[in-house]
């Protein structure tokens, strides 16, 4: 009886573990699949020269840099916004039905599956706006998907400050504005930016909401413009994968880009990590 | 500065930070009015009951057929893939977290699951193409492996994170005292985990899986890469599929502007957009129960 007691329990607590390993397996053959295929043709020479031979050779540089002044724009204009509305919720927001309905509406923004958000890019600022196919409208599109995340974010880091600091400013006369300009958002700053690094490593990865605003199959130059379509790396990715004509021939690249993506977003993840850590030293 | 502009700027600032409030209102408003306005474009020109009825999608035809149902149904069995295969994995891997590990495990698996989250669509969707794909291909003897299987072993992959990390939140959430009880009547930790902590978070759970279900309903990229898109009716896990996502991000590229077809993708984005809503207030309302009933 005692070993058989015994013997469920082991069997028991092996189903869970079973699962658990499964998922970490998971991870562990995507990373090995990336790594020890992208890294063969990952070098500085891939990484700084530009696509050529219709992109079966060459490095891919081209959506480097797109992708970074893609997340830069998106930076622009998703965080001083959100961080508003955030402010605004926490600081200001009586109890009332307004403030549910934006509560609400924040919830169901970031529900609202990306390419869904790709098409009202392509209603609003594309084809609305006429910004066309361009390298602003996309980063528009992503900004407003980012927004509620950087909004929910923002709320929980300016939750955590004490009501004393914002009282201790007020008592010496500080109007409300200051004392969140000078006391509030200061005090909230690394938790912040832990979720603002967040929400930029996610949209540095999305695809479906360039798709018809601005990413482009090939451009032969790093152009800087915000008025022109622009090569973002997990639409080469895609692009690569999929829709060249000799897939084949360009999975090499197709795997480097992969890694570059995945070594991107992922060191966007360590900063927010770290911003954390630190974070947590400075409260003990 | 004199206290007069001090004054003012204050109030400036509050109207300014209220005026972006009301902009995240207005962002939402402009999205479903973008949905409405383009749907009822095309219902000018398309019988709703077609629409939702048609068992036929070929918008490019000499006789063009505006029926969603396919990709409804496509969508649906990914979905349902992804969920028969990430719900018992996903409560497996939160119980064993919350309830079985040690502090020391539970910091390398927590990030490892963030780590999973991380990974962008598109690189799980070339994984679907280099890996997975042909694995099935080679196991089934089929021809090529980009089917609804493949679509849904990867969609369970990126649903796996948000049920897991939800699921555990609710596990750790039934108080102490329940688990006590039971240990105390001589139940074993299997039984009191199956018959007394499931159970008080079944709430949660249920939301975890709802919030899962949502993300695989709009996810796009990787259905895109990896099922096949052929928009027929599905006849099994290793058809070939064309999903509501798929469906919009291949055709929006090659379609005229403001043509039936251009409207047509829209009033599948309202479609799309109401699955996703429903699942995730399903969630959300599961959320809530769990939140209220813990706390009385």
């Amino acid at each position: 009886m005692q070993l058989k007691n015994k013997l469920t329990s082991i069997i028991e607590w092996g189903t869970l573990l079973l699962s658990t390993l499964l998922v970490c397996f998971f991870l562990i053959v995507i990373l090995y699949e990336i790594f020890s295929k992208g890294s063969a043709v990952l070098s500085w020479d891939f990484v700084s020269s530009l696509p050529t031979e219709g992109m079966t050779k060459g490095g891919i540089l081209t959506p480097i840099v797109g992708t970074v002044l893609l997340t830069l724009l998106t930076a622009l204009f998703s965080i001083p916004f959100g961080v508003c509305c955030a402010v605004y919720l926490q600081e200001y927001a009586e109890h009332n039905w307004l403030t549910r309905l934006i509560r609400a509406s924040i919830r169901n923004l970031s529900g609202v599956p990306s390419i869904i958000y790709g098409l009202f890019g392509l209603a609003l600022f594309v084809q609305g706006l006429h910004l066309g196919t361009s390298l602003l409208a996309a980063g528009l599109t992503l900004g407003l998907l980012s927004l509620p995340y950087i909004i929910t974010t923002t709320e929980e880091a300016l939750l955590r400050i004490p009501n004393s600091m914002r009282e201790a400013a007020l008592a010496v006369g500080a109007t409300k504005f200051e004392t969140i300009k000078d006391i509030v958002l200061p005090s909230s700053m690394s938790g912040i930016l832990t979720g603002v690094v967040l929400t930029l490593s996610r949209a540095a990865g999305e695809t479906a909401p360039i798709l018809f605003t601005g990413a482009a199959f090939y451009i032969n130059q790093t152009s800087l413009s915000v008025n022109q379509e622009f090569m973002a790396l997990p639409y080469h990715l895609y692009m690569l994968s999929t829709q060249h004509q000799s897939i084949d021939e360009v999975r090499p690249i197709a795997y480097g880009t992969a890694l570059v993506l995945i070594i991107v977003v992922f060191l966007l993840n360590l900063t927010a990590f770290y911003i954390r850590y630190k974070y947590r030293q400075n409260e003990k | 500065m004199k206290y007069k502009t001090r004054l003012s700027i204050d109030v400036l600032f509050k109207y300014i930070f209220k005026i972006t409030g009301l902009l995240v209102l207005a962002l939402l408003g402009a999205i479903l009015a973008m949905l409405i306005y383009n749907s009822a474009a095309f219902f000018l020109d398309v019988r709703p009951t077609d629409f939702i009825t048609g068992l036929e999608w070929n918008p490019t035809g000499a006789d063009p057929k505006y029926g969603v149902l396919p990709l409804v149904i496509s969508t649906t069995l990914v979905t349902l893939g992804a969920m028969i295969i990430a719900i018992p994995l996903g409560i497996g891997t939160a119980a064993f977290i919350a309830e079985y590990a040690g502090p020391r495990l539970k910091n390398i698996l927590k990030p490892t699951i963030e780590m999973l989250a991380a990974i962008p669509s598109v690189v799980i969707g070339f994984l679907g193409i280099v890996v997975v794909g042909p694995g099935i291909a080679n196991m089934a003897d089929l021809a090529n492996g980009l089917n609804a299987l493949n679509g849904a072993i990867l969609l369970a992959i990126m649903a796996l994170p948000t049920i897991i990390t939800v699921a555990e939140d609710a596990i750790h959430a039934v108080p102490k005292t329940y688990k006590e009880a039971s240990y105390g009547v001589g139940a074993t930790k299997w039984q009191t985990l199956r018959k007394i902590i499931i159970p008080a978070a079944a709430p949660g759970i249920i939301a975890a899986v709802m919030l899962g279900v949502g993300r695989a309903i709009g996810e796009t990229m990787t259905v895109l890469m990896a099922t096949g898109n052929a928009s027929l009716l599905p006849t099994g896990m290793f058809a070939s599929v064309k999903t509501m996502t798929a469906t919009i991000a291949i055709e929006m590229g090659e379609v005229p502007y403001q043509t039936t077809h251009y409207y047509a993708l829209y009033a599948i984005a309202a479609v799309l957009f109401i699955m996703t809503l429903a699942a995730n207030m399903l969630g959300e309302y599961f959320i809530n129960r769990f939140r209220k009933y813990h706390a009385a």
